[in-house]
């Protein structure tokens, strides 16, 4: 496999245009999945008199900081649906937006470590199949098959034990997603609005009828939220609660090599997640930091702790050199499944909580919520995961099911 | 000196011509000598061509002579080869053996067999850089008695002096004065000079973290064991960074020819290492700097031509020295392009308006290099990363920073100091201060006073002199493609202009949408260039690179400042480098590698892997062993020719039908004490413990608040106040912490304290019919009738060995058992005498798969592997275990209507229709029905409902057949039921049955 050079992107991508003072529809939050929810309303549901308010900068969020794993092989048939839909939206999506958006599906392989990880693992993989989609268990000559630079010997403290492996997963790359919907809405008419932070919502009774913004008021027939972590202030300011939790989440990259790992690997047991990137350089992922927080940075042993992982796994690591780190945050709620759905509030809607798992979902995330919006019900994909299923408690708990952690 | 060295001079530099150093580069021998990098060596060699650029395929030169350089870098062919090093901050030593690389590396797949460490250290004054700044800090730091930690990133102490070593500072030539601060230094009983050592990471609270390169210059000659490199955890109570500055390129066509080189680079190479990168220079400078080098060149013998792009030339100081001199000035006037591709030929040379546009015809200026200065950046990294403030100073035309951060200090060229003299003033300045700050005074105070330190700061434009912001040279045939903004992505002007066309505004934008600032020098050579392009863009300067008209678009043609987004301030109306902003500086400030990080922990030092004390046993008794969290516990004992269901078979026999032993010492085992002990356990297991009597055991289920079982146990209640609880072998600490965080940060008003003893007991389970007998050897004092001793309950007692005991009545199998507890260092001995005691009844002993299958018999569900987080005791069928009476966490969950009426996986076992089918743990149980068409091969076609999952699965030798447990929705209800077992494309019918399979009336354990 060569390094790509990556083609240039379109001569034009996005208007910058004024705030209007009103609109049929305002996502807050102009991340992968609000850019995405956006195209969506303007394609499927006619709905083009859209804006999308972003406090920053389009898609500096989590969508520029995370790891680009793209999978479906979710253990509960909750979770697997979304991120299955997700996935076949996924596997047309250079097609539909006609934007190079890097999709490589080189496949996903998640090791196991102990004889729990392997229970779990066929779990999960029967559950794949019978859910249709596509996974595998494999055992360790297969992972080395896959992947000829992982150690799969016993010299290491936890060796390999097999693994599972869904082929159609891969990688893409992140900021070409977001550019690719953004600039699809804007052809389609949706007003992308950087610069401009929600900083309060009108209300009318119990429905909400506008949004405060750092540019001046704006009216809004509906108000969807789309602002992980931040939903939590959002809501707020709207007089509801969301259970979530938001915890710093580090990631890092190397220089460009030459191309030496062709999947996607991803390990709990000794956690490290690791691919190398279509121009060469491996991108990883780092744990969570315990402590909730909205700053954009980590711990430094936790940095310290993913490296001991990558090279106890892949010894050809041991030289390529940490270039940079940065944090996101992971909007985690108490059963690591995200929140989509109707709010207390009449025209408001909710989609936050993805977690660790957002990116992967922005196609899947952005369809399903365009139809919440635009018919007032939630799609069948989202509607066990509404706000209410915390008052029922009937959790789609992806904490204890294998592989889910990220 | 050794072979000849044709750029070389014969006298000055800090370099050891009495010692040649040979090199390989792709296969061809230079030599160059001690104290050379390699970049010098072979500028000394006249090479300055080095790999080609990674896209565009366009060669390369060293443009460098430190850790910004993009363009020079080689593989080290060693016994572990190692990518992406940069020429110019690598030690020339013997033997080293390259390959250029053309902007991409190799990875070595072997392991590396080098070693690293880590080192932890306090300080009460870290300095991050040895120039004149740094060291005077440090010197004065030192003076005060503070333990000061110096770190430079060079193998040389003195930063910019070293490019001008015979500069006067304090008096005396730089080179000595620098000796004499590092003698002081060295006397210094708290001080640790660290070269070779970068600071590369910024963390609250002042903790630097810093990489150390230990062994390479020492080319072989180094101890064993010592580390290649060692990474450097630094708690500060104070901080200094005098972190210097990096001079920036100009933007200008073909600026990326061999030859082109930044002005202090060729000082450097000139001053430090006596290697001339060119006879006949141009130096096209934007700000007095570049005649420094001009002088230098001078003195070198080289041919000097200045392109001084300010219509006013250089301040009057430098004016004057340039004209004493004799140095050919063009004011006003540019490089507007190069001829030559593998090496520079000449320099076209025109003069250039306000804009920066072409006023008159170039002329051609033969030359070998071209020197460049565009200004200077503070190297203000390590500020930012700790989110230090910056702001663009105009007259200095850089981002400075605006306040240092808390409990640090800056100094020097880091705030735009760009003299020694005031250098020195603030590193003094800082370095009293920060000693100060952190408890230390000066014995003589008042050496720099405040207002001194001020006049520096009034002093520093009019030291620099104007630098001309001049982002971007026109080019003579008007286009930007071959003026390179960030020359190691291959990114030019044309890019950014077309970022700006497509929309961009923001910085990140532009960075994302051009690859810009993402290689190696992580942005050190191209962020700030970048930004003033787009302060040009945006301000309508150059408006001819905005495409006018957008297709699709409400009438954007021209885009006034006005509607521009995406940038962090509101824009003005000519929007200056300060409102663009930059992009975020994040860790590592330079490269490290990844092994570097990892220090010692890999292989079996990646996680520490706990044993018991009886370890050594089950090693010489050939025990399998299996990770259960960090422990290393016996799975199975296989005897000559036996596999793991032979070995089990038996092992299960020998419980269930003689005796056997085990060891549980994993268990974790926490003592909770104080007067409210009993409270605090009502609240946590979901059964009661208050009113349990002392010398009595009970078996508890804690569930997390949404109800699910999350860990179970048996706790033992001591005394009145003193309560000792188990938990499974994985989940112990995270149980502490849970107690913890309920004692601590919910309930502080209870008088609990929890303490782990996991380490401080063995626990060996003494198992079966013949137990008692056992026991009853072992502890000849102890009644262990059945009357005398009943079950769940405990005896401290003496054994025979005349080792206190602590004896249980529990079983984890369903038979009469009981659990030896002894401190840990006696559990060797206990278990030898068990094994002793046992002898005459074929004592066997068994790990954990025989414990798994004996326990699954009797449906005791294992926390984990029966549960996954989705499971409340109610779904285990231990409804009894769950207190109507008392509250407790997770009780609240059970009113919720998820958990009331059908729909709930229950556990129940599950018995393959073949009764020699064991089927794999993770099957999935469906109806019949739902299978439809499918027939296991391919994927459904649609979802396939499914009903739950086998979660154990053995062949029971009790049974005389395969048997599983499963959770399965409203699996009571359909005991007697045939279900599919669906795994690897197979189908098998398994029924349904109640879960506890072996001895349902539980008169086993009594007998």
């Amino acid at each position: 496999m060569n390094q790509r050079e990556l083609p240039q992107h379109p001569d034009f991508l996005w208007a910058n245009p004024e705030p209007k003072s009103g609109y049929d529809v305002i996502i807050v939050g102009a991340g992968g999945h609000g850019l995405a929810t956006a195209y969506y309303l303007a394609k499927h549901h006619g709905i083009t008199n859209v804006a999308v308010l972003e406090r920053g900068w389009i898609a500096g969020g989590n969508m520029a900081r995370n790891t680009t794993i793209i999978r479906s092989n979710y253990l509960w048939d909750e979770s697997a649906a979304i991120y299955e839909h997700s996935l076949k939206l996924w596997e047309g999506l250079e097609d539909e937006l006609g934007y190079d958006v890097f999709f490589s599906q080189r496949g996903v392989l998640n090791l196991a470590h102990t004889l729990q990880d392997v229970r779990d693992s066929v779990r999960r993989v029967e559950a794949n199949r019978l859910n249709g989609v596509d996974a595998e268990w494999v055992d360790p000559q297969q992972v080395k098959e896959l992947c000829p630079i992982i150690n799969i010997g016993d010299d290491i403290r936890y060796p390999v034990m097999g693994g599972t492996y869904q082929p159609r997963a891969g990688i893409a790359k992140h900021d070409w997603v977001a550019w690719g919907y953004a600039r699809r809405a804007s052809e389609l008419g949706v007003d992308l609005i950087q610069n401009c932070e929600v900083t309060g919502f009108v209300m009318d009774g119990g429905r909400v009828t506008g949004v405060e913004t750092s540019r001046g008021r704006i009216n809004a027939g509906k108000v969807a939220l789309c602002a992980a972590g931040h939903t939590s202030v959002l809501a707020d300011l709207a007089g509801f609660r969301v259970p979530i939790q938001s915890h710093p989440l580090q990631a890092l990259v190397s220089e460009l090599h030459e191309i030496i790992h062709p999947t996607v690997v991803m390990s709990n047991h000794v956690h490290v997640y690791v691919s190398q990137a279509h121009k060469g350089e491996l991108v990883m992922g780092a744990g969570i930091d315990s402590y909730n927080g909205y700053g954009q940075r980590g711990s430094f042993h936790v940095i310290e702790h993913q490296m001991s992982a990558a090279v106890e796994l892949f010894p050809a690591f041991s030289r390529a050199h940490l270039l940079r780190t940065w944090g996101g945050i992971v909007d985690v709620t108490m059963d690591a499944s995200p929140v989509m759905g109707p709010t207390p509030v009449d025209g408001m809607y909710v989609n936050c909580g993805w977690g660790t798992g957002g990116f992967k979902a922005v196609p899947g995330a952005g369809w399903a919520y365009a139809h919440t919006i635009a018919t007032d019900q939630p799609h069948e994909l989202n509607r066990a995961f509404g706000l209410d299923r915390f008052v029922s408690g009937a959790l789609i708990d992806e904490h204890g099911a294998a592989a889910v952690a990220h | 000196m050794g072979a000849h060295q044709p750029q070389r001079l014969d006298v000055g530099g800090a370099i050891d011509r009495s010692r040649a150093v040979e090199l390989v580069v792709d296969g061809e021998t230079f030599t160059g000598c001690a104290g050379d990098t390699v970049a010098s060596a072979l500028v000394a060699n006249g090479r300055l061509r080095v790999g080609d650029s990674i896209y565009r395929r366009r060669p390369r030169g060293i443009l460098s002579a430190g850790v910004e350089e993009p363009n020079a870098f080689a593989l080290v062919n060693g016994e572990h080869n190692e990518s992406m090093v940069p020429l110019t901050s690598l030690e020339l030593v013997p033997g080293l053996d390259l390959t250029l690389l053309d902007g991409i590396g190799v990875l070595d797949q072997k392991v590396d067999p080098a070693e690293y460490d880590k080192m932890h250290v306090h300080a009460d004054v870290a300095i991050v850089g040895a120039g004149p700044a740094g060291l005077a800090a440090a010197r004065e730091a030192a003076a005060t008695g503070a333990r000061v930690v110096l770190f430079e990133q060079d193998f040389r102490l003195g930063g910019s002096l070293l490019a001008d070593p015979a500069s006067l500072v304090e008096g005396v030539p730089s080179e000595l004065w620098v000796e004499r601060v590092r003698g002081e230094l060295e006397a210094a009983p708290e001080v640790t000079i660290l070269t070779r050592t970068t600071a590369f990471g910024s963390y609250d609270n002042n903790y630097l973290i810093a990489l150390e390169k230990r062994t390479e210059h020492l080319h072989g000659t180094a101890r064993d064991g010592v580390s290649r490199q060692r990474l450097w955890h630094v708690t500060a109570r104070q901080v200094v960074l005098a972190t210097g500055a990096f001079e920036r390129p100009i933007v200008f066509a073909d600026n990326d020819v061999p030859g082109v080189m930044l002005a202090s680079a060729v000082a450097a190479y000139i001053g430090r290492y006596a290697a001339v990168p060119g006879r006949r220079a141009v130096v096209f400078t934007t700000n007095d700097s570049g005649y420094a080098t001009a002088h230098a060149l001078l003195r070198s013998g080289a041919e000097v031509h200045v392109v001084d792009a300010r219509e006013a030339g250089p301040s009057a100081r430098v004016g004057t020295a340039a004209a004493d001199a004799g140095l050919r000035i063009s004011t006003g006037s540019a490089v507007v392009g190069i001829d030559g591709a593998q090496a520079v030929e000449a320099a076209w040379v025109a003069p250039i308006d306000d804009e920066g546009a072409l006023a008159g015809p170039a002329e051609r200026v033969a030359c070998d290099v071209v020197a460049v200065s565009g200004g200077w950046s503070p190297n203000v990294s390590l500020h930012s990363q700790r989110q230090g403030a910056l702001h663009w100073d105009d007259a200095l035309a850089g981002f400075v920073p605006t306040v240092p951060v808390r409990n640090q200090h800056l100094a020097g060229a880091v705030l735009g100091t760009y003299w020694t003299e005031g250098c020195l003033t603030e590193g003094r300045a800082a370095g009293l201060a920060a000693a100060a700050a952190s408890g230390f005074a000066a014995e003589q105070s008042g050496r720099t006073s405040g207002s001194e330190v001020d006049t520096v700061a009034e002093e520093r434009v009019a030291r620099a002199g104007t630098t001309r912001q001049l982002w971007v040279v026109e080019g003579r045939d008007g286009g930007y493609t071959t003026h390179f903004v960030d020359p190691q992505r291959d990114n030019t002007a044309a890019d950014v202009l077309r970022a700006t066309g497509a929309g961009m505004r923001s910085v990140e934008h532009v960075k994302r949408y051009t690859s810009i600032s993402t290689g190696v020098d992580q942005g050190k050579i191209g962020a700030v260039n970048t930004i003033g392009l787009l302060t040009r863009v945006l301000s309508g300067e150059d408006t001819r690179a905005i495409p006018p008209g957008q297709p699709g678009q409400d009438g954007t043609g021209s885009r006034a400042a006005s509607e521009l987004s995406g940038i962090p301030a509101a824009p003005p109306s000519k929007p200056t480098p300060g409102a663009i902003g930059n992009t975020t500086f994040r860790a590592p400030f330079t490269p490290v590698a990844f092994a570097a990080l990892a220090g010692r922990s890999r292989g079996e030092l990646f996680d520490v892997a706990r044993t018991t004390s009886i370890h050594p046993w089950h090693v010489a008794h050939e025990a399998l062993f299996e990770d259960v969290g960090q422990w290393k516990r016996p799975w199975y004992y296989p005897r000559a020719g036996e596999d793991m269901d032979a070995a089990v078979a038996r092992e299960c026999r020998a419980a269930r039908e003689g005796v056997a032993f085990m060891d549980a010492t994993t268990l974790g085992k926490i003592e909770i004490r104080g007067a409210d002990a009993g409270e605090f356990l009502n609240r946590i297991y979901t059964n009661a413990f208050k009113k349990l009597g002392v010398g009595k055991a009970r078996y508890g289920v804690m569930c997390k608040p949404d109800g699910m079982v999350f860990d179970d146990g048996v706790v033992l209640r001591l005394e009145e106040h003193r309560y000792f609880a188990t938990t499974t072998t994985g989940g112990a600490a995270r149980v502490l912490e849970w107690l913890e965080e309920w004692s601590q940060t919910e309930w502080p008003e209870l008088d609990v304290v929890c303490t782990s003893v996991t380490e401080q007991w063995a626990t060996i389970a003494v198992v079966g019919p013949r137990s008692r007998d056992v026991i009853a050897r072992m502890a000849p004092g102890l009644d262990v009738s059945k009357e005398g001793f009943g079950f769940m309950e405990f005896r401290e007692t003496v054994l025979a060995s005349g080792i206190e005991a602590r004896i249980c009545r529990i079983t984890f199998s369903g038979e009469l058992a009981f659990e030896i507890n002894v401190p840990t260092w006696y559990g060797l001995k206990v278990w030898e005498d068990v094994a002793e005691a046992g002898a005459d009844f074929d004592i066997t002993p068994y790990g954990t798969e025989t414990m798994h299958v004996l326990r699954a018999e009797k449906a005791y569900p294992i926390v984990g592997q029966d549960t996954d987080g989705t499971v409340t005791p109610q779904d285990l069928g231990m409804d009894w275990i769950v207190s109507k009476t008392k509250d407790f966490i997770g009780n609240r969950s059970y009113s919720r209507s998820s958990h009331q009426g059908p729909g709930r996986k229950q556990l129940v076992s599950v018995l393959p229709v073949d009764r020699s089918l064991r089927l794999p743990e993770g099957a999935q149980l469906v109806e019949r029905v739902a299978l439809g068409d499918y027939t296991g091969e391919g994927l459904p076609e649609r979802p396939i409902p499914m009903l739950g999952h086998v979660t154990s699965s053995y062949h029971s030798q009790a049974l005389g057949r395969s048997f599983g447990l499963a959770l399965v929705k409203d699996g009571r209800d359909r005991i007697g039921q045939t279900l599919i077992a669906s795994f690897l494309g197979r189908f098998a019918e398994v029924e349904v049955a109640d879960a506890v399979l072996y001895d349902k009336e539980g008169t086993r354990r009594d007998d």
